[in-house]
């Protein structure tokens, strides 16, 4: 947890400044766009129920999963339709935000 | 006969509850490298000051055999006292007595002390060591954490409010020193979060400890909810004593003046800052060669650094200082930057402390983090303190002044009393580099040689705008001064602003972007 400051140069408007950089500034991540495709975790939780199945043709509207997260169980719904290509889960598993529940295509 | 009996009666009850939580709880706190509350007061205070209330404040709840339980003083101490001679109220939670929890009598010696505060117009300092709400009262200890935070709320801006987190401070519990001006921690001991350790891993089966969690480390250098970090009790209460010597006892006064002394002339400015714009120097060293007997009394010193805060004396009056510091990031503006500068721009402001800034900044920092962060918004209450602040606002401009970053950083167009400029200070609308590739463009591209073209179109944009010149032309810049005499020039400027009269437009509060 500790931060420590590391020596480098910091490019605003095209002029290079020798300075310390932040552990903040070196620990940003690179953006990366969203994949409509992949569904991911909105928030930590426990998955309750998995509704599809792999190769399963899926319309918009259909209920893909079950996480339960603070209290609620929340449906994660399709929003477009397509074909499950991959499910990367298991009933009863713990997630944290952001992992990689579901794929479309 | 009788008297002396009931004096001695006073003598022995006073006793027994000046034990607290008793000698095996007392053990226990010292063995977590704690004192205990009632030692925490007397180390503050000045000697035989504190005077204490409600001692013998007993709790009323019946629930869960609460009724057979005696908590003394209901884990609350709270009374006034002096720090070198300035009143000030306190409370500090016994961690001994119930663990410190809050339940209703307990809150309602903390609101006393508070109401006492604001009607005498004394800075209040809390100390807190709790385990949190106190459950076997249910609502009541809610009830007392709201009557807190509003109090805190409505004495914010009046007197000054100090927070001390020597132990823990969790769930709601934390929000009370969120509202205050300052918070102190210390290494080891503070643990400030809203849900622990314990939820986190069973909801979302995350492992972290306290520490990394919420110490006094994560708030003084991650989330900036710490202004002050120490290594020890000891060390913090310095901290707050050296603080309150800064201070006035509230908004309608100003601050103890002290003689004045010349800085140490191991600072020279004229040595410090590099000519070229692109070599970092700490800025503190600059501030150092400004001030009375170089004292600088840094706030936040391990969060966003680079921007520098803090106080020190101009002529024997406290002064708040805002610098951009090259030697971290540059100097940019930034999220964390920018909300560390504004809040302190305010209290400067609520507390008629002039602010002196030192400006030397390429610009806001570029990124998608960053814009994604809402730089935007948080950048903006730079302008809106700076605008909105009418005590002396005095500027140095060291060397750049670039951009957005010139009219943020206090100048001319946001009011500034005296705008100074060092001959090294560049004030355009972006760096050398940038600019040339923008208005030189079509001949960059269209040359032989592109790059020895780009050079010489940067030297001849350096030449012409990289100087305090054509910003002192249009006014911006009341004086272009040597490095050695600005100290002179700023004694002057606060000694001619000591009267200065704003007249502000009538409204119920503005909206800041908060």
């Amino acid at each position: 947890m500790k931060k420590t400051e590391t020596p480098g140069i910091l490019n605003i408007n095209s002029t290079l400044y020798k300075t310390r950089l932040s552990t903040r500034f070196l620990n940003r991540k690179p953006y990366k766009p969203a994949d409509p495709k992949m569904i991911r975790s909105f928030i930590p939780g426990t998955v309750l129920d998995i509704l599809v199945k792999k190769g399963q043709i899926v319309k918009k509207g259909d209920d893909l999963m079950i996480l339960d997260a603070m209290k609620m169980q929340n449906k994660l719904k399709c929003s477009f339709e397509g074909t499950v290509k991959k499910i990367f889960v298991n009933k009863g598993d713990k997630v944290s935000k952001g992992t990689d529940l579901l794929e479309l295509e | 006969m009788a008297v002396n009996k009931k004096i001695r009666e006073l003598q022995e009850k006073r006793q027994r509850i000046l034990l607290g939580g008793g000698e095996q709880a007392i053990e226990k706190q010292k063995a977590m490298g704690k004192r205990t509350a009632r030692e925490r007061i007397m180390t503050l205070l000045d000697k035989d000051s504190f005077i204490e209330y409600d001692l013998f404040v007993e709790h009323d709840a019946r629930d869960f055999d609460m009724d057979k339980k005696s908590l003394p003083s209901d884990g609350v101490i709270i009374g006034s006292g002096t720090i070198y001679g300035a009143p000030v109220a306190i409370f500090a939670q016994d961690f001994t007595v119930a663990g410190g929890s809050l339940g209703q009598m307990h809150s309602r010696k903390i609101t006393k002390i508070m109401d006492h505060a604001l009607k005498m117009r004394i800075p209040l300092i809390g100390i807190n060591d709790s385990g949190g709400a106190r459950i076997q009262e249910g609502v009541n200890s809610l009830a007392g954490y709201g009557e807190i935070f509003f109090r805190n709320t409505i004495s914010s801006g009046i007197i000054p409010q100090i927070s001390v987190i020597l132990g823990p401070c969790a769930g709601g519990a934390v929000y009370s020193p969120a509202l205050t001006d300052f918070v102190f921690v210390v290494d080891n001991i503070s643990k400030m979060f809203i849900t622990g350790p314990e939820v986190i891993r069973t909801v979302l089966g995350e492992e972290i400890s306290m520490e990394d969690l919420g110490g006094a480390r994560v708030h003084s250098e991650i989330t900036g909810n710490a202004h002050f970090f120490a290594l020890s009790e000891e060390e913090c209460f310095e901290q707050i004593k050296r603080l309150i010597t800064f201070i006035p006892w509230n908004n309608s006064r100003k601050a103890k003046a002290f003689e004045p002394g010349e800085p140490n002339m191991d600072y020279n400015p004229e040595k410090i800052v590099p000519d070229d714009p692109t070599l970092p120097y700490d800025v503190k060293d600059v501030i150092r060669s400004i001030v009375d007997n170089s004292d600088f009394f840094e706030i936040m010193e391990l969060y966003a650094k680079n921007i520098v805060i803090g106080f020190g004396r101009m002529g024997g009056r406290t002064t708040g200082f805002v610098a951009n510091q090259p030697l971290e990031m540059a100097g940019v503006l930034d999220v964390d930057s920018s909300d560390k500068a504004a809040r302190f721009i305010r209290y400067c402001d609520a507390f008629n402390i002039p602010i002196i800034t030192l400006v030397d900044l390429p610009g806001y920092l570029p990124g998608v983090d960053q814009e994604h962060a809402g730089v935007i918004r948080h950048g903006a209450k730079v302008l809106y303190a700076y605008s909105e602040a009418t005590v002396p606002k005095l500027t140095v401009i060291l060397r750049k002044a670039y951009g957005g970053g010139y009219i943020a950083m206090s100048s001319r167009h946001l009011r500034a009393d005296f705008v100074f400029a060092w001959p090294t200070a560049e004030i355009a609308v972006m760096g050398p580099e940038g600019a040339a590739n923008i208005i030189f463009r079509k001949e960059i591209m269209s040359s032989d040689d592109p790059e020895v073209m780009r050079k010489q179109k940067v030297e001849e944009y350096k030449a012409k705008f990289a100087n305090p010149y054509v910003a002192a032309a249009r006014g911006y810049v009341d004086a272009v001064i040597e490095p050695k005499e600005t100290r002179r020039f700023l004694l002057h400027a606060i000694e001619v602003s000591e009267n200065k009269v704003v007249k502000v437009l009538e409204k119920k509060h503005g909206l800041p972007p908060v």
